[in-house]
């Protein structure tokens, strides 16, 4: 299971080697999550109409590895952007990974920028 | 700085550490606590745990740096051989030697063995410490091993009966043996006792009571236990349970008062004959008793952390023995005096053996006062009881309406917990009065329910109090003029009830809209689920509309499985289906390799679907005349129904019919929670159909009509709302009651629960069903129509349009499954492998 996880790991801006075409805006939902694959690995893409804000983040939910968190809700805490796990409501904040339910499991979360109309995500590999 | 040891590392020495180092002035002393145990102190009150799974980490009391972190000096596996009263020091068993100031021996107590002839033949167990329990685990799994079956308890008291339930854990037979006439001699009388023993014998565990072991059988093991007049029971181990015997030996030794038949003499400051040595827990004999409840040890603890701080705290006079407990899965409790007779006053009883429930309380010959009392089988009375009983409240005038619920009239029989005065007990673990909970409100040192309980440790203990603590956390807030709201999230500052009238009036139809007239931030996970269920009730938007403010079931129509796939739940309405319809099931089933399983609504569920597939399947099933069952809304599930007298040749009426009739009227309307219905032909039940949100009786000349029951977590029987009528009435009266829930309930609230916070409750729920109380019975029909003549499946929709299609799709820019999902066998069908 550890495997899994290790595949995740946050990048920076400052980082971001290669931008990856995840798709055209409009392939995505509004308000709400899905899911893009990009080489092994499984991100989750937030478009944050509401807030005129996109998110990537990992999948996989940090405390089952179950493939599942585009599809949980998004919303904000405290002005916070979050989402939520759709299997056991885990929040995290979808700015920095972290844990927003009181216990230990955060996330990875990847850069996005908008050109021309497609949806790129910053990776280091 | 002065020095406090602690002799004894068990619940009640830890407590006296925790109560200490949290009051004013412990700065000034160095706590030393020595324990013979080589582990921290952990929780004997629920020892039977660890057969049951739990490790000694589990049971443990506090973390392993708590001592540290409180600079307490622990010293495990060290055993206080003698105390020099004269010099203040003691000696251990590493011959070392320490002083105190003060020193307080909580050695508590060891199990009592009697003096039976052969106790010391392998085999024979006391049950006392973790080591005792590894020690009877080890050799159980021996004479298992060599067929053996049947073991002993010797004991009927709690502890015993809880070593049985340890000894059947381990995959023994237990046997229960008791000198006593009845099980639990001290708190329980013949009655009781009765009943708790025909509930423990369901069990499997068998009960002899009024037997005298004359010798242990068996030349080097146990195999048996010879009573009087020859009668052999023949098992293979022997569990002694009956009773403890103080641990006084240090302070005998040390040449302190003890008692006649064991324990060290203590006065009202919990001083031995020494005035610089206490001792407190199974070891103090206050009173002339010992008292082998944690509730008076950690009283105790608490009044010697006070006397050493300098002030006045002493034992109170009288000590309450009532306990209240879960006995092998029996609730059991037992309050003041239970056994009281006639000359002092008069018992009430009530018996159900049907049930297996016995009650007793015993009241004042005037008929003011409440006694003692006992209660077996249910003891959901015991929170109002005792505290009736311990602040000497004026009974009602039925006294008997105590146990058996008030019958038929308004009034319930007990006023809030806000009656009660402020020195009532509300948490007997921690020992916190009403005074100090409502106190922390109205002191501002506390808002919210959460501050209590870090501030005061009520409910931290056995958790009994919760309900009461909730309430008077709540009328407290009240009374101090703060609106107690239940607002559905931060971001709305409204119940559901208000939130369901905003978007009604306003004509709202999106969650924007919404939030940003009347809410604030972004939403989230509670609020928009909220408001996706709102609008379909107002305008019958199914799931797929608002896709991404549904619960990922709505979302995808379909209920999510642990591993990330979803199960498929046709509808078959009643319960009925055709051979072909079965036939056409068992295709899907095959071709998309489903685990197939038979739910509890009379339908069939198909586990383990991948997104990728589920239009696929839809399209199958409903090309071949099946509907969404709504598995995965919080809407109506099904209705359960009997066969009916179109084959019984006991049913009164057609009972399939009507439950699909209801299931059709009612299918796919979104509510608060999920609802659930039954249909039974005659009183015999087969339908439960009283475990359900709504269900129907027939009866000689008509239906009866039952609502808000449910199954779960907390069984509630739903109640009758009218009876005899016909058809077309329970139509009526379903219209406008499942309407006026479905306007007024909070977001995921039961019907049981919404009826119990009903203001009125049912006689007001009758007066607006049934009376038109309100005057809003047409609209409430007109809403409920216009749903049912709208009903679309939500499935048909989402496979006709392909732009609904899209979201059946793992990967946004990929036609490629999840490939992480794995399975295993299990019965020739597929499960997921585990976590």
């Amino acid at each position: 299971m550890e495997e899994i996880l290790n595949q995740y790991e946050t990048v920076a801006l400052d980082d971001v080697k290669f931008w990856f075409k995840a798709g055209k805006i409009s392939d995505f939902p509004t308000d709400g999550g899905s899911c893009i694959k990009y080489k092994g690995k499984q991100i989750a893409i937030i478009n944050f109409e509401r807030r005129n804000e996109w998110y990537a983040c990992q999948n996989v939910c940090p405390h089952k590895m179950e493939m599942v968190l585009s599809r949980g809700m998004i919303g904000s805490s405290d002005n916070t952007p979050k989402i939520a796990c759709p299997l056991h409501k885990n929040n995290f904040s979808l700015v920095d990974g972290s844990n927003l339910s009181g216990n230990d499991y955060s996330i990875a979360t990847y850069p996005v920028k908008i050109v021309e109309g497609e949806v790129l995500i910053g990776f280091i590999d | 700085m002065m020095k406090i040891i602690v002799v004894g590392n068990g619940m009640v020495g830890y407590k006296f550490c925790e109560k200490f180092i949290s009051k004013n002035g412990h700065e000034k002393y160095q706590i030393t606590v020595f324990g013979e145990e080589p582990r921290r102190a952990y929780d004997r009150v629920h020892l039977s745990e660890y057969f049951a799974g739990k490790t000694a980490d589990d049971l443990s009391m506090s973390t392993a740096n708590w001592y540290e972190e409180n600079n307490i000096i622990l010293n495990t596996s060290e055993l206080i051989t003698d105390i020099h009263r004269e010099d203040k020091t003691i000696t251990t068993h590493l011959e070392k030697t320490h002083f105190y100031d003060y020193l307080v021996l909580a050695t508590g107590s060891s199990a009592f063995v009697p003096p039976i002839q052969g106790v010391e033949k392998e085999g024979v167990f006391v049950y006392r410490t973790i080591e005792d329990l590894d020690a009877i685990m080890t050799y159980a799994k021996k004479i298992k091993q060599k067929g053996a079956t049947e073991a002993a308890v010797l004991g009927g008291g709690l502890l015993g009966l809880e070593a049985a339930k340890a000894v059947r854990d381990l995959g023994l037979n237990p046997h229960v043996v008791e000198f006593a006439p009845r099980l639990m001699p001290r708190q329980l009388d013949k009655g009781a006792s009765d009943m708790l023993q025909s509930k423990i014998e369901e069990l499997n565990i068998k009960i002899h009571l009024q037997k005298s072991t004359q010798f242990i059988d068996g030349t080097d093991c146990i195999t048996g236990m010879m009573f009087e007049k020859e009668e052999l029971l023949k098992v293979d181990m022997l569990v002694i349970s009956a009773g403890i015997k103080p641990r006084d030996e240090l302070g005998r030794g040390a040449g302190l008062e003890v008692g006649t038949r064991g324990g060290i003499v203590v006065d009202n400051k919990m001083l031995t004959s020494d005035s610089s040595i206490y001792a407190i827990g199974e070891v103090a004999l206050y009173n002339q008793m010992i008292y082998g409840l944690v509730a008076p040890g950690y009283e105790m603890a608490e009044v010697v952390a006070d006397q050493i701080l300098g002030s006045e705290k002493v034992m109170r006079e009288t000590i309450d023995m009532s306990t209240q407990l879960k006995l092998i899965g029996v609730e059991v409790a037992s309050f003041g005096d239970p056994f009281i007779e006639h000359q002092d006053g008069i018992p009430i009883v009530y018996e159900n053996k049907f049930n297996g429930i016995y009650k007793r309380i015993n009241v004042s010959h005037d008929g003011k006062l409440l006694l003692g009392g006992i209660l077996v089988g249910d003891s959901s009375d015991y929170n109002t009881l005792f505290q009736i009983y311990s602040n000497g409240m004026k009974l009602p005038d039925n006294p008997e309406d105590l146990i058996l619920g008030s019958r038929g009239g308004e009034s319930s029989t007990m006023g809030s917990a806000m009656d009660l005065p402020d020195t009532a007990v509300i948490c007997s673990c921690e020992n916190v009065t009403k005074g100090a909970i409502c106190c922390s409100i109205t002191d501002g040192s506390c808002e919210t329910l959460g501050d209590v309980i870090k501030a005061t440790k009520a409910t931290s203990g056995c958790g009994g109090c919760k309900p009461m603590v909730v309430d008077l956390v709540k009328e407290t807030q009240k009374s101090l003029g703060k609106e107690v709201k239940d607002v559905v999230c931060e971001h709305f500052a409204y119940s559901r009830q208000e939130l369901f009238d905003i978007v009604k009036i306003n004509k709202f139809t999106n969650h924007n809209e919404v939030l940003g007239t009347v809410g604030k931030g972004d939403g989230c996970e509670v609020c928009r689920p909220v408001l996706s269920s709102i609008f379909s009730s107002i305008y019958n938007d199914t799931a797929n509309k608002h896709i991404t403010s549904q619960d990922t079931n709505d979302r995808f129509l379909a209920n999510i499985q642990r591993n990330g796939t979803y199960s498929v739940v046709p509808r078959m309405a009643g319960g009925e289906v055709t051979a072909e319809k079965l036939i056409v099931i068992g295709e899907v089933a095959k071709e998309y390799n489903l685990y197939t399983k038979i739910t509890g609504a009379q339908r069939v569920d198909l586990f383990g679907a991948e997104l990728n597939d589920l239009p696929a399947i839809w399209k199958k099933l409903i090309d071949n005349g099946f509907e969404s069952g709504h598995a995965y809304g919080k809407s109506l599930r099904a209705v359960k129904s009997c066969v009916g007298n179109a084959w019984c040749r006991y049913g009164m009426d057609d009972s399939t019919t009507f439950a699909i009739e209801l299931e059709n009227r009612y299918r796919g309307i979104r509510s608060p929670h999920k609802l659930k219905g039954g249909v039974s032909a005659c009183i015999r039940e087969c339908a439960e159909a009283r475990g359900k949100d709504f269900g129907v009786i027939a009866v000689e000349g008509g239906w009866n009509l039952y609502i808000c029951g449910n199954g779960g977590a907390n069984p509630k029987h739903a109640v009758l709302l009218a009876e005899q009528i016909d058809k077309e009435t329970v139509f009526k009266y379903m219209d406008r009651f499942l309407m006026f829930y479905i306007r007024t309930a909070g977001p995921l609230v039961r019907t049981a629960t919404w009826l119990d916070k009903l203001e009125g409750g049912l006689d007001y729920l009758k007066k607006v069903v049934i009376e038109d109380s309100l005057g809003i019975n047409e609209t409430l029909e007109n809403e409920m129509q216009t749903l049912v003549d709208t009903f679309e499946c939500e499935w048909k929709q989402a496979i006709e349009d392909p732009e609904m299609m899209k979201r059946f799709s793992h990967f946004s820019n990929s036609e490629d499954r999840d490939d992480t999902i794995e399975y295993v066998v299990l019965r020739d069908q597929k499960m997921p492998k585990a976590w």
